[in-house]
Order: C-alpha cells, then structure tokens, then sequence
C-alpha cells in the first residue's frame, strides 16, 4: 500500500459550515476522486451537486447518467479508466446499482458509493431517515462477496470516512459504501479540512513489472492483486465471470473456489485492520448501547440519563459497519448483561449483535421504522430493561 | 447549551437564518453549532422552519426539544411552534404578521416589523437579515461581527451590501428596544436617540 | 503490431486473438466470428496504437467477443457494456472504446444507455451484432425480433414491433450510423475503420445468422442458406431515410451507410462549455493524462 499526500488541487483547506452531504463531496475531491457518475435521488443530491460546481475547477469529470444501473456501470469503467471514481445515491437508486456492485467485487474494482439512507422499502420517505440498507450493504448483490461499509455521524466525519473509504477501496480493490442517513447528510456542522500535506491518500496499487508477465488476478504477497489501467499496453481481460489469474474465464467449481474465497477472504482476514470503532466505558459497562450513524448520536441522551442514575453503560459505536465487529462483540458479550442496538430499521445489525454474543449476553432491540430518529427515552427504556 | 429554531414560510430565508447563525456561531464564536432543516415529521404544511443547537462543547443530541429561542416569521409558524417554547424562552416575532397570546410564563417577547424594514430598504426578500440582525441584539446569543462574518457565500454577491444593511437596520432596532425595555416605556424616546447616535 | 506482420499469411488477425482462448464458443456458421475478423482487419488497416483502444461486451453470445480480442478488454454485465464504455472513455480519454455486443445486450436490455450515450455524442464506436433474438439463452423474442418471426418465447409467432436500430440512433443522436450484413465483411470493415477514425457516437448494425436457434426455428436452413438470404434481399442505399428501415420476416434489408456528420463530442462540448463559462478557473480535461506519470 502506498500513501501519498494528498493533491492540493482538489482539498479546501480551510474551515468550512457544510452538511454532511457537501462534506462528502469534498472528501472525494480531498481523497484524489476524479471521476463522479451520478442520478439525482433525495437526500443524496446535494452531494453530486457540489461535485458538479467543484470538479471543473479541479480538474476531472461529472457526468449525470440516464440512470443508477448506468451511474455505476461508469464508475466501473472509470475506475479501470484509471480515475479513482465515486457516486451518491439513495435506497432505491442503490437497489439499482446491486447487479453492478456484483460485478466490480469480481473485477476487484475500487470504487466508492456513498448511500444516504431514507426510509424504505420502496419509495418509502424520500426526505426522511433510515438506516434500512444497512443489510442490502452487506447482501444486497448475489452471490458471496465482502465490501466494506463506514457509517459516519457527523458532516465532519463524512469528510474524514469519504478519504479513508477511497483508502479502504484502493488498499484492498473493493467497492467502498458510505453508509451514512438523511439526518447526517443534511445536517450543518462545522467541517475542517486539513491542508493537503496533511491529507494521507492510498495510490492504487499499481503493477509495474514487465508487461507480458501481468496477470490480472495473480495473488501479490499480502493477498491483492496489481491492477493496470486500460491503454497502458497489457492488453489485459477482465470479467464478470468467475475467472483464474489471467482474467480468463474458467466455468467450474475449482476456480470458484479459489476466485470467490479470495474475494472473501481478502477482507475477512484484514478485518482487524479494516474496522474502526469508538468505545466509551465498555470495560466497566454492565450494558452496552451499540449503534451506528446518526443513532449514536440520539443514544447519547439515553446514556446520559442511565448514567446519571448509577447504571454501568458503555456505548459502542461501529463507524465500520461491515466487516462486522465479530471479534470484539465475542470479547465482550461475556462480560456485559446485555446490548442495547437502536437502529433506524426493523432490525437488521442487531441479527449480527445476536449471533456474536452467542447467547452470553442478552441483545435488546430498540426498532424505529424510519423517518426521524429514535425517542431517547426508547432507548433509555431499553437500558432500564437490561439492567432489571 | 442553547437550542434555536427560527421558522416562518417557505420562501422566507428561514433556512438560510439557521445557516448563517450556525456559520457565525462554529467559525468565528468558536462554539459548536448543529443546524438542521425541518425534514423531520414537523416539516408539514407551509410553515417552514430550520433548528440550532449551540454549545460550548460537542453537540452530541443533535436536535432541539425544547428551544430556549423561538423566532416566528407567521402566524402558522408561530401557532406550530410557541406551544414548545421553554417558559423562560425568548420569543421573537416579526410583529406585522404574527399576532401573539398573551405570554406564557416568564417568556420574553420582541417584536419587530422586519418585513416592513425590508421592504422600506427596497426588498422584502431581505427581511430574514432584518430579522437576523435584531435577533443578534435581544439574544446576544452571536455576535454582530461574526454574523456578518458568516454572510459571503450564503447570500449572493451581488446583494452582500444590501443584506449587511439589512442586518444593521434590524441590530439598531434591537438595541434600541432593549434599552427601551431596561428603561422602562416612558424612556423610549431617550433610548431611541442614543442608538441613533452610534450610527 | 510490426508492419512486416501485415504481410503474415497464416492468419492475419492471429495477433489480435487471444489465441490460448481458442477454440471459442460460438457455434459452427455462426456469424459473430466473421464480424470479429472484419473488426481485427480495421483495427490492422488504421494506424491506431492498439494499445490505445479498449474493447467492452455485455451478455450474450456476442458478448463474448470482449474474450477474444486481445485489447485491453472488458467483459461486463448485460446491458450496461455502453455505461460501462461511457466511464472508461471519460476517464482516460485518450482511448478509443469500442463496444461489441448482440442486439439484445444493447438495444434491449441496454437500451437507455445506449440512446444517452448517442444523444451525448459519446465517442465510442458501438458495433452491434444483431441475429433478430437472443441467442445465449436459447432463442427468445427480442426487441428486433422480425414480425411473424418465431422465436423459443414467441411460439406462436412475434407479434410485438421490432427496432429499426439505425433509426432509432439517428434519433438518438447518434453521429455515424451503417448497417450491413454478415455478407458484406469488406463493407463491415470499411465501416468499422471509418467510424475507428472519426469521433463521436458510432454505430454499427451488422446483421448476423444465428443458425443454431433463430434460423433453426424458423427454418431457415444453414448458414449459407441465410447468406444467400442477404445476398437476394440486401440492397445498398446510403443516405437512406432512417424512417424506411424496418426489417420485415425474411424480407428486404436496407444497408449502407446513413448518417456521418460532425458534431462536438461529451468531451469536446464539456471542454468548451467550461471553458467558456469559467475561463482561466477551468482545467481543462482530456488532453494530458496525470494519471500515471
Ligand atoms: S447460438 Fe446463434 S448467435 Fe449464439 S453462437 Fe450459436 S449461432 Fe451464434
């Protein structure tokens, strides 16, 4: 993995007052993004919008697709054009990019896609928050595959998540989800972007060894393959079929094997690496609120108040959602009485939460079907409850 | 900490209120400021709102539940939103179009004709600056410096000068009533004149 | 490529297959291979630098042409190959990318993309391999199935209006636009060179024999049966009027060449709208690459 400063052309250094959505435009810029396909969906709009009025300043190309099975399709192909390339969509649009999302997993294409999160299922509150893709994140295209998800709660952090998820999907040729909500993506906070220096971005990882020797999807030592750029001469094929270290297609269960588990295994072994999480008190807790995204934010208000009232809480935010936090739920499911997981959905990482406590700790839901944010005092119940 | 939600109609700059008083509050008062427009279940009908949450450390609960400042712009918003204003709030109103009860608890009431003032500075699109402006006085919750700090790049260009006037017109006015209200109503017309002179 | 290999007799185009992948998959007299022949003779007659020109396939068993050429090559989802095209193009666009795929891959599946990539006069050259059905899954309807053509979903006979391709893309936008047969492979090279050299949204309907399924079901003998079809029923007329270009059931073909003008491409037209409109503040794209320097 080589790190690199950041390009000063696309980073606004400076201290700006932006909402999460502005914020993750200027991410992708600050991470070196250069390419952005998009279709407009509420509430993610406002982040193609602030990359079209930025990126012929910058240098680089917005193009408004006719649609998302086509937004991503380019992103694809950009990437493998040479761009680091990203979108913004919403539930529906992000439904319709599944297929493709496939695709650039077996063509370990990196690529970013930050979904702000409405209510669904279907059209479902196009201005209103959910957190119900969370699982499509992880399962949403067929077949098996890994992606990386990041959940950011604050504009700031959307800044900040967009450059590491570019690092993420770079480091390991994997498609890189924003999964952040309407509240984080149109909530005004203040945002401080670093000067470039100071900004860490991952080249891709770049072959550079004797062109007849390339092979796509030979295996380097730490389990990723070199990628090339199309018109740098290798001549080299790529597929969405399951394919040996040429690129060439080999239709049997032999090369399956060795293809998919690769695809697995490339993020379920760097998972440690891979996950960021932020614990308060999860030592000392008899019960832990674990959330992500906005939702740890509203939790806050619940932890307090059990808090002040002498009950041990920690709280545990994923800011990675997937790969899951297995090994440290393992860890601490034996020493907790319970999880507290408000989520904004029905209940989707709380299945997760359930099979990594394995039973030895108890797992509380606390649901919201979306289109605004949880009652503190739900969750606050639900603490009560965990401790009684 | 301190919870603000400025509403009115659509069309009003009530949005734009929230962003230019979390932008003077974040980058130049040096506070944490949270604003969010009313996307959430309140945003119904026209009335129009956006919400602040101003601290001096981290906003974590990012949402108002009770504002200490209400600011109303019509008589919908007014309606919708006083019932949830704190007993010892501030209560600011542009007093042409909004009609108020008689105040609840210990809430402070300030009204101003900022429509009107706008439209005497020849344009009622600025009356949220109007609005802002006296804001600024009777709240001392931002000062007037950062608010005109906050301006370049959430108004046009073009309509700086006239939206910094805008804001003066409605931070004189403010300071004028409240040295109206500390001296007591007969002294009104001293008061008036001694913010006249710091013109 | 060296010049001498012109001149190789073996077989000439050897060099642009990616011969450890053959034998391929296509069917005896299938006429998917004689279109790849006729785009590798382009490809060797225009003085592109090959490593210069990327070639994207959707689904199908024209699709599977991307497998067989040795370019930097793409082999994608159905449907989306002219998506696909569309980022790769942008993103270095000092390619030129070619898309290779069947009729139902790009004009069904495929076909919101493929009438925005014209109308935006994206410069790619789009070569359609159109065999009336889709082949891949076993001969069903397909959008340019002809009427009272029977096909594996339309048992009974089409019934449904089929696509006049070159039409549609005049309409779309598109800025080249041929159609031939699988029997005039000079004529599809000819096409193919032209629309290789020029910028701008290209497209090219070759009509091909699926003997396997379309010509088996509707019984319409061999591949050499259909070739004489074309032969018997084929009539050249370039600058023909788009709007006359239906295909009926074994009826007559119109071929030629429609449309050729001039128009700005995505990215001339980008570089200057900004240009224009931002001066000094723009950075122009296109014309260097940073990318790996
Ligand atoms: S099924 Fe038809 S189109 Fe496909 S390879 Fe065979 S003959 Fe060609």
């Amino acid at each position: 993995m080589k790190k690199v400063k950041a390009d000063p052309k696309g980073v606004l250094t400076g201290v700006h007052y932006l909402d999460g959505d502005y914020a993750i435009a200027e991410g992708a810029l600050a991470a070196g993004c250069r390419f952005f396909a998009g279709y407009p969906i509420t509430p993610s709009t406002e982040t193609a919008e602030r990359f079209a009025a930025r990126i012929p300043k910058v240098g680089g190309v917005f193009i408004q697709m006719e649609d998302e099975l086509g937004s991503i399709a380019a992103l694809i192909g950009a990437a493998w054009g040479g761009k680091k390339a990203m979108t913004v969509t919403s539930g529906p649009g992000f439904s319709l990019m599944q297929e493709n999302i496939g695709l650039a997993c077996m063509m370990e294409t990196p690529l970013v896609i930050a979904n702000v999160q409405r209510g669904g299922p279907s059209t479902g509150l196009p201005t209103l928050a959910g957190q119900q893709d969370i699982m499509q994140a992880r399962w949403g295209s067929h077949g098996d595959y890994e992606v990386i998800a990041l959940a950011p709660d604050s504009p700031q952090e959307c800044f900040d998540l967009t450059i590491e998820a570019f690092n993420l999907a770079e480091t390991y040729r994997v498609p890189t989800f924003i999964m952040t909500d309407e509240c984080v993506g149109h909530m005004h906070e203040k945002v401080v972007i670093p000067p470039a220096e100071e900004i860490e971005v991952v080249e891709r990882k770049w072959y550079t060894g004797p062109k007849d020797k390339y092979l796509p999807y030979k295996l380097d030592k730490d389990g990723i393959p070199f990628m090339v750029k199309a018109g740098d001469g290798y001549r080299f094929h790529t597929t969405g079929l399951t394919h040996d270290e040429r690129g060439y297609p080999v239709i049997n269960a032999e090369c399956q094997d060795w293809c998919v588990r690769h695809l697995c295994d490339k993020i379920r072994k760097n998972a440690d690496k891979i996950i960021i999480l932020e614990e308060d008190e999860t030592d000392t807790a008899e019960v832990i609120v674990l959330s992500y995204g906005i939702t740890s934010r509203v939790a806050t208000r619940a932890v307090q108040k059990a808090r002040d009232e002498g009950i041990k809480v920690g709280t545990l935010r994923l800011i990675t959602v997937w790969p899951f936090a297995e090994k440290r739920i393992r860890e601490l499911a034996p020493k907790v009485a319970a999880f507290v997981v408000p989520e904004i959905n029905y209940g989707q990482i709380v299945f997760e939460v359930e099979r990594c406590a394995a039973g030895q700790a108890k797992v509380i839901h606390v649901p919201h079907c979306g289109g605004w944010v949880h009652n503190p005092e739900d969750i606050y119940k639900a603490i009560k409850e965990a401790v009684k | 900490m301190t919870e603000i939600r400025f509403s009115g109609f659509g069309g009003q700059g009530i949005i734009r209120c929230g962003l230019i008083t979390g932008k003077a509050l974040a980058l130049y008062d040096n506070k944490h400021a949270t604003m969010n427009q009313s996307f959430g279940p309140e945003a119904r009908g026209s009335a129009c709102s956006s919400q602040l949450v101003v601290s001096d450390d981290r906003v974590l609960y990012p949402y108002i539940t009770q504002p200490e400042i209400l600011v109303a712009m019509s008589q919908e918003a007014y309606d919708k939103y006083e019932p949830e204003l704190r007993e010892d709030g501030i209560l600011i109103i542009d007093k042409d179009l909004v009609k108020p009860r008689p105040p609840r608890g210990k809430i402070k009431l300030f009204a101003i004709p900022a429509t009107r003032f706008a439209e005497e500075l020849g344009n009622r699109i600025i009356a949220n600056l109007v609005m802002l402006g006296f804001f600024t006085a009777v709240t001392k919750i931002v000062t007037p410096d950062s608010m005109k700090k906050a301006l370049p790049g959430l108004v046009p260009d073009r309509f700086l000068e006239l939206n910094l006037k805008a804001f003066d017109r409605g931070y004189e006015y403010g300071l004028q009533v409240l040295a109206e209200k500390e001296k007591g109503q007969t002294k009104g017309k001293a008061s008036a004149k001694k913010s006249k002179a710091k013109k | 490529m060296k010049a001498e290999d012109r001149l190789e007799e073996r077989n000439p185009i050897e060099d642009l297959l990616r011969m450890d992948r053959i034998p391929h998959i296509w069917c005896p007299g299938c006429g998917i291979g004689t279109v790849v022949t006729s785009f590798a003779e382009a490809l060797k007659k225009t003085d592109l630098d090959l490593d210069k020109v990327a070639v994207v396939s959707g689904i199908g068993c024209t699709g599977r042409v991307a497998g067989y050429i040795k370019l930097d090559s793409f082999h994608t989802t159905h449907g989306r190959a002219v998506a696909f095209a569309t980022g790769l193009k942008l993103a270095n666009p000092e390619l030129k990318v070619v898309v290779f795929s069947g009729d139902g891959d790009l004009a069904g599946i495929g076909g919101n993309h493929l009438i925005h990539a014209a109308r935006r006069n994206m410069d790619l050259v789009v070569i359609c391999v159109n065999n009336f059905n889709y082949a891949m899954t076993g001969g069903q309807v397909a959008a340019t199935t002809p009427l009272e053509a029977n096909a594996s979903t339309a048992p009974y006979g089409n019934f449904e209006f089929p696509f006049n391709l070159p039409f549609l893309m005049e309409a779309a936008g598109a800025t080249y636009v041929a159609r031939w047969t699988a029997l005039h492979l000079r004529r599809v090279t000819m096409s193919i060179m032209e629309a290789l050299q020029r910028k701008g949204f290209s497209f090219i309907e070759v009509i091909t024999p699926c003997v396997t399924l379309y010509a088996r079901r509707n019984r319409l003998g061999d591949g050499l049966n259909l070739l004489r079809y074309y032969y018997d029923n084929s009539e050249i007329q370039h600058g023909a009027d788009t709007r006359q270009l239906d295909i009926s059931f074994q009826g007559k073909i119109i071929v030629g060449k429609f449309v050729d003008k001039d128009k700005p491409t995505f990215l001339d037209a980008m570089n200057q709208h900004f240009t224009r409109v931002l001066g000094d503040d723009y950075q122009l794209y296109g014309r260097i690459n940073h990318d790996r320097d």
